[in-house]
């Protein structure tokens, strides 16, 4: 299978062609304001690099931030109405209620809550009222609003109300976008409720940015599949993006992770992304990045999806340095993008790690000659800083006393020139286009999370039945069901319940199924 | 009765859901749901005043109540707003009384905020103490059961409108039995509230000045981590509390009994702990600290993880291998501590019989 990973940041376009498991080309080059001519641009780059014809890409996979960043910058985002149904319970708290009033703003504030809704087992806490739902439809129509996010409590556990409540609205609003909680998230309703919300506003985008994508391929003659990667790090085809979107929040730091391992061979370590502006930290167990276990914020809204576990530090390949009275200051500053104008060995006057790095011969970029009066002990005391820096943050993120060593890839990772903390650094080929590797090797995968009453049906039965509907799942998001593996098992039972109720969440992943992916571009 | 008492503002609202988490010493639920809950209230004008103990009048009755169920629940099926007021109606009902203050069974985690959102919706003023200093599992376990509150009447009240008065009831224990299976036919969520305690009782028998110290602790917090200074340290300097441990936990342990978690987590040494071994024995809260082999703190006192670095609590329920983590140990309120308060909530009524509370 030949295939082409790539990821849209906010500084670079990275591409990479792939042919199984070996790189055969792999470009970096500038993000356009419009996204998509970097994209189109990419892709001729990596081809031509490849000497690969347009007509022998099988598949191609997209990791972006587009979304991301219409959310944490307010643009493009629809009118929305949020529906809840749960009364009379929730009654205390509206959609929303935790945002940012910009952001409420930004898609109208239209809420509304009725009768529905599950208890933890299933029970019903009111029944469905179609005539209650017939009227908010009625009112959300009089608004001129088309896109619908559907939360009903419990959803999780039991979703019937939400997809009926769903085709209630389908049937009254023809052509609305609808959004279902149950479709996204996981228990934890106001959580799940404000990813479907923010997934539901970005529709309208998604819509047209998915066509952009597809017209940006088609423009370079390929014909294969056309898939995004997801937070957790696998894919979903063109079709299923575009009605989640919200699901490629924060995949850039999971595909860097994903690639690390792969073009290392190392599955546990800890991953150091060094880019122009900042370096990402995060912790790669059998493969894939730890998960963050608190509540993730993004554009300032709680959410909780299946983020990595990263933490980040204004440190990169553009942070500026200055030599002050208390020492050297590396960042957060940085010239970011302007680099290759701002740097003093692309010309510049601004002093940066990489123009030390160069100076101090650790890397043979731009013109060396303008930093050649650098002094000695400056350039010492920089590199100290910057891997003390990186110690830091390695530090935090080791799981364990086990000497694991560290993957450092990205732009910026001509900084790191030793070990770090004593540990091992182990800097693969193509490092500075890791994540458009990740991109390329995503997998598919299936996640469900129910709570089972372990009185009635006992552990072992549970878990087989949660692993079963994992399996089942991934293999429905295109995944080869002979390749699948059960990846993740957690069982936290419910305090302070008798019965022994017990929540499971079973992850499987699976290797892209090509011939079997569903509704592809 | 004085009226100058602190009014609760929006400003104190999340220094309040942290302190209370940190108190809840890894239980008693999340209390970002209440937080949200009172500052809808606040936004809705509704003005509620915390007053200090001494101010209770001696033929005050004050409602204590709080919310019963699974934390995990309560952050799916939010509250529908009015459970624990409908439930202290029923109980002002069934007693022929009329509440005057109400006061939190425990400052610890969710339960914090609960009757300051009865407080809100009765009009009346929320009683600056708790009835435990901390959090803790059960109904007896209050102070005020301790020393001889009345156990019914009481009620309890889900978000349909259901409510059920416990009419007569021989002790606590069997309050405490019956509620927790309404609750779990309600949903696994409901509004609590306990028979009416008279002023001059609560003056003996809370642990003083708690819903202040929660703010305030919570204002440490997050003032350090503003002005960047170790959060962990401004806490420990703050409350009078100590550093025991810090590491990473290695392995977390959970079982099912009794409708309870329970468990361990090891933690393997860092910093001045190096080489040092940790170990936490959970229920829903921390119970048991060791270091090398030795219990150094144990209930009732208090014991805290928090996250190295952020200083933020972290749950029982959201203990994961790889954390990093400060243990500190803060004394309980004297009133926890008496030999008839060591029999409901010390060592040995946690299933740990061989221990001897030996306070900080």
């Amino acid at each position: 299978m030949i295939r082409i990973g790539i990821d849209v940041g906010g500084t670079n376009t990275d591409a990479v062609v792939m042919n199984g498991n070996d790189v055969i080309a792999g470009v970096k080059s500038a993000t356009t304001p419009d996204v998509m001519t970097g994209v189109v641009n990419a892709l001729k780059d990596v081809l031509a690099e490849s000497k690969m014809d347009a007509s022998a890409i099988d598949v191609v996979m997209i990791g972006t931030t587009h979304f991301t960043n219409a959310v944490v910058q307010r643009r493009d985002l629809a009118q929305t109405a949020a529906v809840r149904l749960g009364l009379p319970a929730t009654a205390s708290l509206p959609p929303m209620v935790d945002w940012p009033e910009d952001l409420k703003k930004a898609i109208g504030n239209h809420t509304w809550l009725a009768h529905g809704g599950n208890e933890f087992d299933g029970r019903v806490i009111s029944p469905l009222n179609e005539e209650e739902l017939l009227g908010i439809a009625g009112e959300i129509q009089s608004r001129g609003i088309n896109t619908i996010a559907i939360t009903s409590v419990f959803s999780p556990v039991s979703n019937e109300f939400e997809k009926r409540a769903g085709e209630i609205f389908a049937k009254a609003i023809p052509g609305a976008h609808i959004t279902l909680s149950s479709e996204i998230g996981r228990i934890g309703l106001l959580e799940r409720e404000n990813a479907a919300i923010m997934n539901a506003c970005l529709r309208d985008l998604s819509a047209h940015v998915i066509e952009a994508f597809r017209n940006a391929i088609a423009e370079t003659g390929i014909r294969g599949r056309f898939f995004l990667t997801q937070n957790d790090g696998t894919l979903m085809d063109a079709a299923f993006a575009e009605q989640f979107p919200v699901l490629t929040f924060a995949s850039g730091p999971t595909n860097s992770m994903r690639g690390a391992a792969f073009l290392s061979g190392v599955h546990d370590a800890i991953v150091v992304d060094i880019g122009g502006t900042t370096s990402d930290v995060g912790s790669l167990q059998k493969g894939f990045p730890r998960q963050a276990t608190v509540a993730v914020e993004v554009g300032g809204v709680r959410t909780n999806f299946r983020m990595p576990d990263v933490f980040s530090i204004g440190l990169g390949g553009g942070s500026l340095v200055i030599d002050g009275p208390d020492g050297i200051k590396v960042g957060p500053t940085s010239v970011g993008y302007r680099i290759k104008s701002e740097a003093l060995i692309f010309g510049g006057s601004t002093l940066t790690t990489t123009d030390v790095t160069v100076a101090a011969g650790n890397a043979d970029l731009g013109d060396k000659g303008k930093v050649g009066h650098l002094d000695k002990d400056l350039l010492d005391r920089t590199q100290a800083k910057i891997l003390a820096m990186l110690e830091d943050c390695v530090e935090r993120s080791r799981l364990s006393p086990d000497p694991l060593p560290v993957i450092v890839v990205g732009g910026g990772s001509i900084l790191v020139n030793g070990p770090i903390g004593g540990l091992q650094v182990i800097k693969p080929n193509h490092f500075g286009v890791a994540n458009a590797v990740g991109a390329a090797i995503a997998q598919v995968s299936g996640e469900i999370d129910r709570v089972y009453a372990l009185a009635e049906i006992g552990r072992e039965q549970a878990l087989n039945d949660a692993k079963a509907r994992a399996i089942d799942a991934a293999v429905a998001a295109g995944a080869l069901r002979e390749s699948i593996e059960i990846v993740d098992v957690e069982d936290v039972p419910l305090a302070y319940l008798p019965g022994n109720a017990t929540r499971v969440r079973v992850k499987a992943v699976g290797e892209l199924h090509v011939a079997g992916a569903k509704n592809a571009a | 009765m004085p009226r100058d008492f602190k009014i609760l503002e929006e400003a104190d609202l999340q220094p309040l859901a942290l302190g209370a988490a940190l108190l809840g010493t890894g239980g008693g639920g999340n209390p970002y749901i209440g937080m949200l809950r009172t500052r809808e209230l606040l936004r809705k004008g509704a003005k509620i005043e915390i007053m200090p103990l001494e101010a209770l009048p001696d033929d005050a009755w004050v409602g204590e109540c709080g919310g019963i169920g699974a934390p995990v629940v309560g952050v799916e099926k939010v509250e529908e707003g009015g459970e624990c007021h409908r439930a202290m109606m029923a109980v002002e009902e069934a007693a022929g009384v009329k509440m005057s203050a109400v006061i939190s069974a425990e400052i610890g985690g969710a339960n914090s905020m609960e009757p300051i959102i009865v407080a809100g919706l009765a009009g009346l003023p929320v009683v600056d103490g708790d009835g435990m200093g901390r959090a803790f599992p059960e109904v007896q376990m209050t102070t005020f059961f301790i020393y001889g509150a009345k156990p019914s009447p009481a009620a309890i009240a889900d978000d349909k409108g259901n409510v059920v008065v416990f009419r007569d009831m021989v002790d606590m224990f069997w309050l405490e039995r019956f509620a927790r299976d309404v609750s779990v036919g309600m949903g696994a969520g409901a509004g609590f509230a306990v028979a009416p305690m008279r002023g001059d009782f609560i003056r003996k028998t809370a642990v003083p000045g708690t819903v202040t110290q929660a703010i305030s602790i919570g204002n440490t917090v997050l003032s350090a981590r503003a002005k960047h200074q170790n959060v962990v340290e401004r806490i420990v300097e703050e409350t009078g509390a100590k550093l025991f441990f810090t590491g990473k936990i290695t392995d977390i342990e959970r079982n099912l009994v009794g409708g309870f978690s329970r468990g361990t987590a090891k933690i393997s040494g860092v910093g001045d702990w190096a080489g040092s071994e940790a170990e936490i024995a959970i229920q829903n809260e921390n119970l048991v600290l060791w270091v090398d082999g030795e219990a150094v703190i144990m209930v009732p006192d208090l014991i805290m993880n928090l996250e190295l670095e952020t200083g933020e609590p972290i749950t029982t329920e959201m203990l994961r291998y790889g954390q990093r983590v400060a243990v500190i140990g803060l004394p309980v309120h004297d009133l926890m501590k008496t030999p008839r308060a060591l029999e409901i909530v010390g060592p040995a009524a946690f299933g740990y019989p061989d221990l001897t509370f030996k306070p900080l």
